[in-house]
């Protein structure tokens, strides 16, 4: 059941990042005192997919569908189940926790909740030094706070907020405090965690035009993990979407929107509202029936066969390889 | 019971000129005989009529102006939206309407809430409860701690039927079934059995709907209804609730900050800013045409689907005010770009610019102007 590396075909630089049939199953235990795996959650089951250097890929789909996971494997956060994660040329996974310390310099986070991601104790300056001082960049105190004020400026708050504590700050300035603390260490690759969905729409476009700017000035490469596919398209180059634990569909920004193949894509798609009451109303909606089932006893065949429009008999016990339709469009489905 | 049912069948010819669409509803029980019965020689025109109301929280921090000043009217079977960011008294607005504002801190401090002619900030908490639940059905955000976890679905639908409907047990879980079949969850008589914790978001959000369709309200207020669900989920909640009240005739409010649900579902719309509403018309008009500069920042700012992508966003600069810190000013003229030195001293009402389209800005006017430079 191994999928099709994707972007090997369409590949022109060095991918940055490269995930190869990622897997990670979390046991579900029965017993007190002898504990015994009596099933698997399959919350990523065979994902691949190809970073390159400078782009932003987006990973979308619902809750549940592993993308956070996904997000965490990269981060070494969770172990892989099965699987490579290629970071320029090495393999996380075969590494130890001293061993990964350096390249976790080079990857960095930034949490959904601004709100839970900054510790309430520690002053916003502390926060954002932490990192520098953990991994012994800067041993002078003084130069750390330096930085820190600089990063401070750089994501557009006040160098003053250094001395603030985080409960001081509005959710928009907390979550810049965020992507300063991720950038203390001059990251190459940043996995952004539905980095703007708690946001107001006013804040958000703000935080979003942020993001645009650093990846810019750093040369910065993200994963961007997001429900809202409306910000997806406006900030990634290449979406990927989930459904499941199983990536359904990869495919250029504009390629994915404009002709979305798979027909779990459609109904995505379709039910985000357009905020233009004329189009809205004109338009046609496509509502999916049901709910996601459980990824601990997932559907046979293909995971979206239950809610799926075309669904045919095959669907049920085979399960799709992605395969490409056009050159960089890849679908995970037989019936397109 | 005798009394009560007169008044009733006074009631039913009443709004049945009103609204019409009351007609439709199935009265197999007879369970709407203790419906709200209106005073004498009351003309009702609006099904709830919102004037001047003010919420007030007080805090160690100051007080804070949560409801400054509203106004809104809700016709019967309309749907109207409250549109605004986290903190601008959309949510506190609503929970008023119902008095469901904790005390202390928060007060409602003036106003008042006319639902069907009569004021309910004079109604005694007896009365209260009699409203809420029976004519107006409340749906909160959060599908996972609105309904009661040590409770069954079928106890906590059947409770409001026998509270405020009278009926027997047997009765009350026939019409529990019958809802739960509305609303569209499969297996009904399985699920009356079960607890919330059984049910996924999608469900639970089904569960608080039938709960709020239960008694047969006049009016639903939703507040952030699909929020903490998926985009496939919420539009099939959508469309339940679109289906329902048309079908049912029931008015509901809206209280949301997604600026697309609204252009799909919304008739009327009022879009809120520190504790005010700034901008109030049709939805249609509003998204086309907006008059006050923070809803035209607001459309400005959200990526579109159907528009060919911008290199960078339009966003507002700046953050919301502090409501306890609110001079008589207008409190978005620090982010406004249309601010000129009348903002700072004056807060403007809500005018009518055009029709049925109000704004509470002092450069409504230069706004449209500039507008058509622009495009």
């Amino acid at each position: 059941m191994s999928v099709a590396a994707p972007a090997e075909a369409q590949v022109s630089a060095a991918p940055l990042l490269q995930v190869r049939n990622l897997k990670k199953h979390f046991p579900i235990t029965e017993g007190i005192l002898i504990q015994k795996a009596v099933a698997h959650v399959k919350a990523v089951d065979g994902v691949s997919f190809d970073i390159r250097r400078g782009e932003t890929l987006g990973l979308v789909g619902e809750s549940g569908c592993g993308k956070t996971t996904t997000g965490r494997c990269i981060l070494q956060l969770d172990r892989p189940t099965e699987g490579e994660i290629v970071f320029d040329g090495i393999n996380l996974n075969d590494l130890d926790s001293r061993a990964l310390s350096p390249l976790r310099q080079r990857i960095q986070v930034i949490f959904q909740d601004p709100y839970s991601s900054l510790n309430p104790r520690m002053k916003i300056g502390d926060i954002i030094a932490e990192p520098i001082y953990v991994h012994g960049l800067e041993p002078d105190a003084q130069k750390r706070m330096d930085r820190v004020r600089e990063l401070l400026a750089v994501c557009g708050l006040n160098p003053k907020m250094a001395d603030r504590y985080p409960h001081e700050m509005s959710g928009g300035q907390r979550q810049r405090v965020g992507i300063a603390r991720a950038l203390s260490l001059n990251p190459d690759f940043i996995i952004c965690d539905e980095a703007v969905s708690a946001l107001d729409v006013s804040i958000q476009a703000q935080v979003i035009n942020l993001l645009e700017e650093l990846r810019e000035k750093f040369d910065l490469t993200y994963l961007f993990i997001a429900h809202d596919l409306s910000v997806v398209r406006h900030l990634c180059h290449r979406v990927a979407v989930m459904y499941l634990g199983r990536m359904v569909e990869l495919a250029d920004c504009d390629e994915l929107f404009d002709n979305p193949q798979h027909p779990y894509t459609q109904a995505l798609l379709s039910a985000i509202p357009v905020p233009d009451p004329d189009i809205e109303r004109a338009r046609e909606h496509r509502v999916l029936k049901g709910e996601v089932p459980s990824p601990i006893n997932p559907p046979s065949g293909c995971v979206f066969n239950p809610r799926c429009p075309l669904a045919v008999e095959g669907c049920r016990s085979d399960i799709p390889e992605l395969r490409e339709v056009k050159p960089g469009h890849w679908v995970a489905c037989t019936e397109v | 019971m005798a009394t009560t049912c007169q008044s009733w069948i006074v009631y039913r010819q009443v709004s049945s000129i009103d609204t019409g669409a009351r007609e439709i509803l199935p009265f197999r029980f007879g369970y709407a005989c203790n419906a709200l019965p209106l005073p004498n020689g009351v003309s009702v025109t609006a099904l709830l009529e919102i004037e001047d109301l003010r919420t007030q929280f007080f805090t160690s921090a100051g007080t804070v102006q949560a409801v400054d000043g509203i106004s809104y009217t809700v016709e019967p079977g309309e749907t109207v939206a409250i549109v605004g960011e986290s903190g601008c008294g959309k949510s506190v607005g609503a929970l008023s309407i119902l008095q469901l504002i904790p005390d202390p801190p928060g007060r409602i401090v003036g106003g008042a809430i006319r639902f069907q002619g009569r004021d309910l900030l004079q109604a005694s908490d007896q009365e209260m409860r009699d409203i809420r639940g029976r004519d107006i059905a409340m749906v909160f955000q959060e599908p996972m701690t609105s309904l009661n976890p040590v409770l069954t679905i079928g106890r906590q639908l059947t409770e409001t039927l026998e509270h405020h409907l009278g009926m027997s047990r047997p009765d009350a879980d026939a019409r529990a079934l019958e809802l739960l079949g509305m609303v569209g969850i499969s297996d009904p008589k399985r699920r009356l059995r079960q607890y919330p914790h059984h049910l996924s978001g999608g469900m639970r959000q089904r569960v608080m709907i039938a709960m709020a369709l239960c008694c047969e309200p006049k009016l639903i207020i939703a507040d952030e209804p699909t929020t903490a669900l998926d985009v496939t989920i919420q539009a099939q909640i959508l469309e339940l609730m679109k289906d329902l009240t048309k079908r049912l005739g029931v008015a509901l409010i809206v209280i949301t900050h997604n600026l697309g649900v609204v252009a799909r579902y919304a008739d009327r719309v009022n879009v809120m800013y520190a504790g005010k509403i700034i901008e109030r018309g049709d939805a249609g008009e509003i998204y086309r045409n907006p008059r006050h500069p923070y809803t035209l920042g607001l459309l400005r700012s959200v990526p579109r689907m159907d528009l060919p992508r911008k290199d960078k966003l339009d966003p507002i600069e700046g953050q919301p005010p502090d409501l306890t810190r609110l001079d008589g000013g207008c409190p978005f003229r620090p982010r406004c770009r249309f601010a000129v030195d009348r903002c700072a001293t004056e807060m403007p009402r809500l005018e009518a610019v055009d029709g049925e389209h109000f704004s509470a800005c002092w450069q409504a006017d230069a706004l449209t102007a500039t507008e058509r430079v622009a495009s």
